[in-house]
């Protein structure tokens, strides 16, 4: 694209005086620059369509944290214990997140104040991931640059900047570990390759650096510490060992599995846990191959090298069995977890660990989300894998695997297509650039010879003449304009199709929620934040809520009060009790909730508005979750024939359940929707089954406007006499 | 000072308000005819309160009565001190209101005082459930407490509605609707008092703001930035057990009616950049309508305001500085309203912080009522020192204290400029930093091989880009003579022709001067082996490019001394024509190449 845009602007140029290389580098620059703002930019839909806020759950957590820290210090949040989550048992919150995020937002509110900005902390939280977006499009263009050329790198960084599936988790107001940690990821493999390219013991100290930042910031960190063993492996099997790879792996592996045992939620993982085990084994294989090819170097008889060599392998296979067998079985290296688990095997989660299958962006991915979030990088992906196997080198070696791995990962779960972003982009950057350049060298031969020819008037039109005879192919040139133009439309489909859904999809807060009237106006639902903020001004502040765990973070965030549990789903024991108190009768959940002291509980309900992702939707995986661990719930006694329903058809103990009476008391006697009976459920299209609801222990405290969240008040226990 | 010495005689009206719109204040209105038989001339009047009354006084006003005139709006206020007496009992406060003349004995004189309480409306019940209404108690005195002898006194009450559940019957008590009328009573003594209560229902909003911190901040680029925070809380019956959502939609004037969910703020004309927002982001429900003459700003809180309830919000708008600021070279002043702009407000503390801007001094504030106050520094946007900030603290606050309160200060306008520079100058070092960046040499090796190696390929690079200046130039001669050769075929000037050529010649003949060394100490240069060869090239197809070129140009002179026809050194020229443009070609074509290394 760079090639192209030189043409019409080097006549302009070239009254500067620029050499052609000043020109590149000029456009090269603006380019990147324009790149860079764009991708902040059009982040920025959030703001212009709600306002500066923080986005969906976790991101509340992480805001709390930031807030902890800028205003007690890195000390005491490192040392946090938090009252205020997992009541009655606790969160030590320093120990168990990944503080990359907290204190890179922190830092940035200490630099601002330092340069005297006044800013908010909030100000900075919001704008945290699209300047991290931005930046990773730099990194982007660096790496297009390692693995092919500048061009490439360039569009590299475009196709980023705008990739929905990045924007995703990077809007203003997404502020996640996921924001800054895929530019950490992308750099970490961006500073490996260099390492891997140039051999230099600098750059692959930068790497373990960049290692250490996203270990920092995000459990992903694993795919790293996976991924690049791999491609090690590859080189190997492949026969592309160099000292060059030696010094990159080694220096990388040590120095970046010593930084990040310095994160406590870490640890000593690295030694101790079997996802980080790949890492360990290529690095002893890694020593033995350099052992070897030293040993082949000083034997001169190539039959004693042979059976030296048969020995050394055998011998090293049996140790590192051996080894790894006496840790597995002595407990101190300790076997994968679910989490990875399901990461390889999609069906495993759904048996095993229902709090995992429980989250909608744990679901495999359908076709439809691949195409709404990578378009046309979708063919364009399988174009560059052609060109980087017609041109294998040490980089385009790593992309592919890069590519290929997290495509895999994408398919498996629908949130780790973000990781499979810049893989996917790099690879089609490589296809567009590569097309374009193609076909532009064959524009401008010609170009150059109709040019020469017309400027010298009618003496040389024999001799151009001659020049356009001499082409062999009668419609080339017509050809490569047809197929260059066909290769900006398709950008442009993307430019327009990644804008549209920045704007339309990824913008939303899912706080403040919004929808069209009856006259097209823009209605706002902000019963959310109407209810934290209630119980943040209206309940003693020491008051325990109860609500299912999704709610957790936001509670304690904008509500400022304790909560049961929380998005961390550390103790499913803890969940799984809640679970069994709202699907359970309120005489036996009252039970459980004085034991947990719980003063109030939190229900979202969508029966008014029609909004779908309610907690009776949910209530389902509050069964089977809850079922999980006491079997005294059963799934079967909620549903009729396999089918869950809320209407008269409705099994008893759905009808009578913690879960159904709070969500619709009182809701009987509305009116919801014009011709439809009172207590028509909008969200569900169906006449509620049980219409006269008591509750005896429990009473509305208060239920916000549109009643998308209702919150009842655990009365004292009856005086005995 | 005795009062006892004085006799006198006096009237009163007392008009006791509790109005409509207030939430917790009750007004009293007292209208006193003083009339002064005694002996002496008296100049000063004494108010007495009870303490009881006096705890909760926000407010008190008194102004002349005498509207012989005088149009009826301009009221003067007259000074008013708190003082101490020792004879007196201590359960009441003496206020002593300074008498604009003195009035001699047997004059009369009237008096219209204005006081204010706060808080002293008592929700009894004091908690109620959503059905339930709310009712609320008032304590008085049926005469008006008062160091002199009274001789006809009455009293008015006028209570928001007409649902009175009880209330103190003395004879000659009369009930009109909602006003209860007490009196009139003559020839009262000194300090009499009689006890009665009210008893009655009140739906008004008790919007009582716990704490307010306006912060008025000047910026001298033309704004002047208004931040509230306010805390608020229903001060009215406290709300208890269930409060159902249906029942409050469905019929919200029986199901919680004591319940308040706007307020409206009026706030100064002109005002812009509103918003209305809390700690966790803007709140939607607020309507703003604007004219001409005043902004008006309805704000719901976020959900609706029960007996008890709390809750706290930011309102924020900006104001042009003209309209506020005054100035005469570098005295500078702030004229104000001191109050909130919501007028149904009652406030307990009152903070007032006037940010003034950095560099500004001699400040003084200035208010019609006592207020305490300090300085603090505030540090905002590009401030090195911090803004001194005014703060005014006033507990008890109610509408009527919305009176213009004035800051003086004195600030040079030369410092406004100093933010912008700030920030040029910043730039202006980031780029520097950048060039020097670009410049500087960061290896740390200054002989290694790699080192050396990039060293001596920048002396290459500097030595071709030498060349390549050459070889344009030799190019730009060449386009010289092409042109007298066209100027030669329309004019036909010769000599002009020849001249073209000769000067020509001679900066060829340097040009190429030039090109020899440049060309040796390419040689010189190891890095330079692989392209050495292109160049040399290049100067190969230049030199010969230059003599095709002058061929031509001298057959073409030829041709038109020996006045041939214009086809015939066409044809002459052809071949040679033909042989410049592939040369040209082949020129253009490696000095691409070169400068694509």
């Amino acid at each position: 694209m760079a090639a192209v845009a030189n043409m019409p602007v080097s006549d302009l140029l070239k009254s500067f005086k620029l050499k052609t290389k000043q020109q590149e580098l000029l456009i090269r620059v603006s380019i990147l620059c324009l790149v860079y703002i764009l991708a902040f930019i059009t982040r920025l839909f959030s703001v212009l369509r709600y306002e500066s806020m923080i986005h969906e759950f976790d991101p509340y957590f992480n805001y709390r944290t930031t807030l902890y820290l800028t205003q007690n210090g890195f000390y005491d949040f490192w040392n946090w214990f938090d009252y205020e989550s997992w009541y009655p048992l606790g969160r030590i919150v320093g120990g168990t997140l990944y503080p990359g995020l907290m204190v890179t937002a922190a830092l940035i509110y200490r630099i601002l104040h330092f340069l005297r900005f006044a800013v908010h902390i909030r100000e900075v939280c919001v704008l945290t991931a699209p300047f991290f977006a931005s930046n990773t499009t730099l990194v982007a263009y660096f790496f297009g640059k390692e693995i092919w050329d500048t061009g490439a790198g360039l569009v590299a960084a475009i196709l980023i900047a705008v990739c929905p599936g990045y924007i995703s988790r990077s809007v203003a107001g997404s502020y996640d570990n996921e924001g800054v940690a895929i530019f950490a990821l992308l750099f970490t493999f961006y500073l490996f390759v260099k390492a891997v390219n140039t051999g230099s013991l600098a750059w692959s100290l930068a790497s373990a650096f960049g290692y250490f930042y996203m270990v920092s910031a995000w459990g992903g960190y694993v795919f790293i510490i996976n991924l690049i063993p791999l491609y090690v492996l590859v080189l190997l099997i492949t026969g592309r060992y160099s000292m060059r790879l030696y010094v990159a792996y080694n220096c990388m592996y040590v120095l970046g599995m010593l930084l990040a045992m310095q994160i406590r939620f870490v640890g000593f993982q690295h030694v101790q846990s079997g996802e980080h085990m790949a890492a360990m084994g290529v690095f002893f294989l890694m020593q033995v191959f350099y052992f070897l090819d030293w040993v082949k170097h000083m034997l001169s008889d190539t039959k004693l090298f042979q059976a030296f060599l048969r020995i050394t392998v055998t011998c090293a296979v049996t140790v590192g069995t051996i080894a790894l067998g006496l840790g597995m079985l002595s407990g101190y290296i300790s076997p994968w977890t679910g989490r990875f688990y399901s990461l390889l095997d999609p069906t495993y989660a759904k048996d095993h660990i229902p709090i995992i299958a429980s989250v909608s962006e744990h679901q495999p991915t359908a076709w439809s989300s691949f195409m709404f979030d990578f378009h046309i990088l979708l063919f364009l992906f399988p174009a560059g894998l052609y060109f980087c196997f017609k041109r294998l080198s040490d980089a385009t070696i790593f992309i592919v695997m890069y590519g290929l791995t997290s495509m895999y990962f994408a398919g498996v779960m629908v949130r780790l297509i973000l990781v499979a972003t810049p893989a996917v982009c790099l690879i089609s950057a490589i296809a567009v650039s590569a097309t374009v350049k193609n076909l532009t060298v064959l524009l401008r031969s010609k170009n150059k010879g109709v040019q020469t020819g017309s400027t010298k008037g009618s003496g040389s039109s024999k001799a151009s003449s001659k020049a356009l005879l001499d082409q062999s192919q009668p419609f080339q040139k017509n050809g490569a304009i047809a197929l260059l133009f066909g290769a900006f439309y398709l950008l442009s489909k993307y430019a327009t199709h990644c804008t549209w859904v920045t704007s339309e999809a990824y913008s939303s807060p899912s706080i403040v929620l919004a929808a069209r009237g009856a006259h097209g106006s823009r209605v706002i639902f902000d019963d959310y934040r109407e209810a934290y903020f209630w119980l943040r001004q209206n309940t003693p502040p020491d008051a325990k809520v109860m609500s299912w765990w999704d709610y957790g973070y936001q509670i304690t965030a904008m509500g400022n009060r304790t909560v049961i549990v929380d998005n961390n789903t550390w103790n499913n024991t803890h969940i799984a009790t809640v679970g069994r108190a709202m699907s359970s009768y309120e005489d036996e959940a009252i039970e459980i909730m004085r034991s947990l002291d719980v003063d109030y509980v939190l229900v979202v309900f969508g029966g008014v508005t029609g909004y779908s992702s309610d907690d009776i939707n949910k209530f389902l995986w509050m069964v089977r979750i809850g079922g999980g661990v006491f079997p005294v719930i059963k799934e079967p006694d909620y549903l009729v024939n396999g089918e869950y329903r809320v209407d008269k058809g409705a099994a008893p103990k759905m009808l009578n359940c913690l879960m159904y009476k709070l969500c619709y008391y009182r809701f009987g006697e509305m009116l919801t929707e014009y011709g439809k009976p009172p207590g028509y459920d909008r969200a569900r299209g169906v006449e509620i089954g049980n219409k006269d609801i008591k509750l005896e222990h429990l009473e509305e405290a208060f239920t916000t406007s549109n009643w998308i969240v209702r919150i009842y008040k655990v009365k004292p226990p009856n005086n005995r006499w | 000072m005795a009062i006892s010495r004085y006799v006198l005689l006096v009237v009163f009206t007392i008009a006791m308000l509790a109005s409509t719109a207030m939430s917790d204040p009750i007004l009293t209105k007292v209208d006193r005819h003083v009339e002064n038989p005694g002996p002496l001339i008296m100049s000063e009047v004494l108010l007495a309160f009870p303490e009881l009354q006096a705890k909760n006084l926000a407010y008190l006003m008194a102004s002349s009565h005498e509207t012989k005139g005088k149009p009826k709006g301009s009221v003067v206020s007259l000074p008013i001190k708190a003082v101490n007496l020792d004879e007196r009992p201590s359960a009441v406060t003496f206020y002593s209101v300074l008498l604009p003349k003195e009035v001699a004995a047997g004059e009369s004189f009237t008096l219209d005082v204005l006081a204010v309480f706060t808080h002293a409306l008592r929700p009894v019940p004091e908690h109620i459930t959503q059905v339930d209404i709310q009712l609320v108690l008032y304590r008085d005195s049926v005469y008006y407490l008062s160091p002199y002898e009274v001789k006809v006194q009455s009293l008015t009450v006028k209570l928001p509605d007409s649902k009175i559940e009880s209330y103190t019957k003395l004879e000659s008590t009369k009930v009109h609707g909602s006003e209860i009328k007490y009196g009139p009573y003559e020839n009262l003594p000194p300090f009499s008092l009689s006890p009665i209560t009210f008893h009655f229902e009140s739906n008004l909003p008790f919007a009582v703001a716990q704490e307010l911190v306006r912060e008025i901040e000047i910026s001298h680029w033309g704004n002047v930035q208004v931040t509230e925070h306010y805390k608020l809380i229903h001060g009215g019956a406290k709300s208890k057990g269930e409060f159902s959502r249906r029942d409050f939609q469905a019929r919200p004037n029986d199901r919680g009616a004591s319940a308040f969910s706007f307020l409206v703020a009026h706030l100064p004309a002109r005002a812009r950049s509103v918003y209305y927002r809390d700690l966790i982001g803007n709140i939607s429900t607020s309507h703003l309508r604007v004219d001409s003459r005043k902004t008006e700003l309805m704000v719901e809180p976020r959900y609706p305001m029960l007996g008890g309830w709390r809750t706290a919000f930011t309102i924020g708008y900006g104001l042009p500085l003209q309209d506020f600021l005054y100035e005469s070279e570098e005295n500078r002043f702030l004229n104000m309203t001191f109050g909130s702009p919501m007028i149904e407000l009652v406030i307990d503390t009152l903070i007032v912080k006037v940010v003034l801007p950095e560099g500004s001094s001699g400040i003084l504030a200035a208010a019609p009522f006592p207020i305490k106050q300090w300085q603090e520094t505030k540090i905002s946007h590009l401030d090195i020192g911090g803004r001194p900030v005014v703060v005014l603290e006033k507990t008890n606050v109610v509408p009527e204290h919305n009176q213009y309160f004035q800051v003086y200060y004195k600030f040079s306008g030369l410092s406004m400029l100093r933010e912008p520079l700030m920030l040029i100058s910043g730039f202006l070092l980031f780029f520097a930093a950048c060039i020097g960046y670009m410049h500087a040499d960061t290896s740390i090796s200054k002989s290694s091989a790699s080192y050396l190696a990039k060293q001596q390929w920048e002396e290459v690079q500097v030595l071709i880009q030498k060349v390549q200046n050459v070889i344009n130039r030799c190019l730009a001669m060449h386009d010289n003579l092409e042109a007298s050769l066209r100027d030669l075929s329309r004019t036909g000037d010769v000599q002009a022709c020849k001249a073209a050529r000769k000067s020509a010649d001679g900066l060829l003949k340097e040009l190429s001067k030039e090109m020899k060394p440049l060309l040796t100490s390419l040689q010189a240069y190891s890095s330079a082996a692989q392209i050495l060869p292109k160049v040399e090239e290049l100067v190969a197809k230049e030199r010969e490019l230059q003599e095709k070129v002058m061929l031509k140009h001298s057959t073409a002179v030829e041709g038109y001394e020996r006045k041939s026809g214009a086809r015939d050194i066409d044809h002459r020229v052809a071949l040679l024509q033909q042989k410049i443009t592939a040369l040209k070609q082949e020129v253009d074509d490696l000095l691409q190449f070169i400068d694509d290394i």
